[in-house]
């Protein structure tokens, strides 16, 4: 965890978001992560005071999967979205969207997982419908909550 | 930092921010004008390109605030606007620790995973 990868964050254009990170573990156990519930439960959006109550994934080209995050107030996040396209370890193309529309439409994400000596790159490319809808993302209830958590973060990893 | 709060114009500025950035020869542009205040004649030095053209791509940076022009009206020189660059930075920070934040706990996760996993080909270092 020291030893904790950069991570990249870039525009590619004006309707993606594109992130990359290098994890020290082969492509097949960042792959199971990615997918497995009991596994993306453990670290997906997990933060002080949230649970992740729902977390289901039909891992099969037009399966879904939904996951559900609980705040400390009770409030809950929801999203979801179908796979369009699965080449296990290699690569996911799914649909994203969000319960609450802050933003028209749904994304595609398109994770591809690289591995070379041991370690695995993960970049994540989110298209957006619009730029309006890539900008709307501004509004998350996401990015606003990790603002106000981030401070108790060192707590949560010192105890995880 | 507080998010929620942005409205409508701020999204709009943002796109626009975030649009002129997505062309490499006005990346390039800006990259200059960090280093002082310059001339559409300076600025089309390094270029392949037209003068014309390159006040195609000011044009596109000024209405995104990311530049403007100086009082001297022989010279017009164009000068980095850092406002905007630093609210579209503020953004992707936000977006950066949601992601950070999840990375970190699936690196210790991942420590969990290889420590069970059955031995085999690759040594670790």
């Amino acid at each position: 965890m020291k030893d904790a990868g950069k991570l990249d964050i870039t525009t590619p254009s004006d309707r993606e978001i594109a992130m990359t990170r290098t994890f020290d573990a082969p492509r097949r156990l960042v792959f199971d992560a990615f997918t497995r519930p009991e596994l993306i439960k453990r670290w997906l959006g997990v933060r002080a005071g949230w649970t992740m109550p729902v977390c289901e994934v039909d891992l099969r080209v037009g399966g879904t999967y939904r996951y559900v995050w609980r705040g400390p107030k009770g409030n809950d996040m929801g999203m979801g979205g179908v796979f369009r396209e699965i080449v296990a370890p290699e690569r996911i193309v799914a649909t994203e969207k969000f319960d609450e529309s802050w933003y028209p439409g749904e994304a595609v994400d398109t994770t591809v997982f690289v591995e070379k000596g041991g370690r695995t790159t993960v970049t994540t490319t989110v298209r957006y419908e619009s730029k309006e809808a890539r900008d709307g993302v501004l509004r998350t209830p996401m990015a606003t909550g990790v603002a106000e958590s981030y401070d108790k973060l060192a707590e949560v990893l010192a105890s995880a | 930092m507080e998010l929620s709060g942005y409205g409508q114009a701020n999204a709009q500025r943002l796109d626009a921010t975030f649009a002129a950035l997505a062309d490499p020869t006005r990346r390039a542009i800006l990259a200059r004008l960090a280093s002082g205040a310059a001339s559409v004649t300076e600025l089309a030095e390094p270029f392949a390109m037209s003068q014309p053209a390159i006040s195609k791509h000011l044009k596109v940076l000024e209405r995104a605030g990311l530049i403007s022009r100086g009082r001297d009206a022989q010279r017009r020189p164009r000068r980095l606007e850092a406002a905007p660059l630093a609210e579209a930075n503020e953004w992707l920070e936000a977006y950066r620790r949601f992601w950070e934040a999840s990375y970190a706990h699936l690196d210790a996760l991942l420590e969990e995973l290889k420590a069970k996993a059955p031995k085999k080909r690759r040594t670790k270092r």
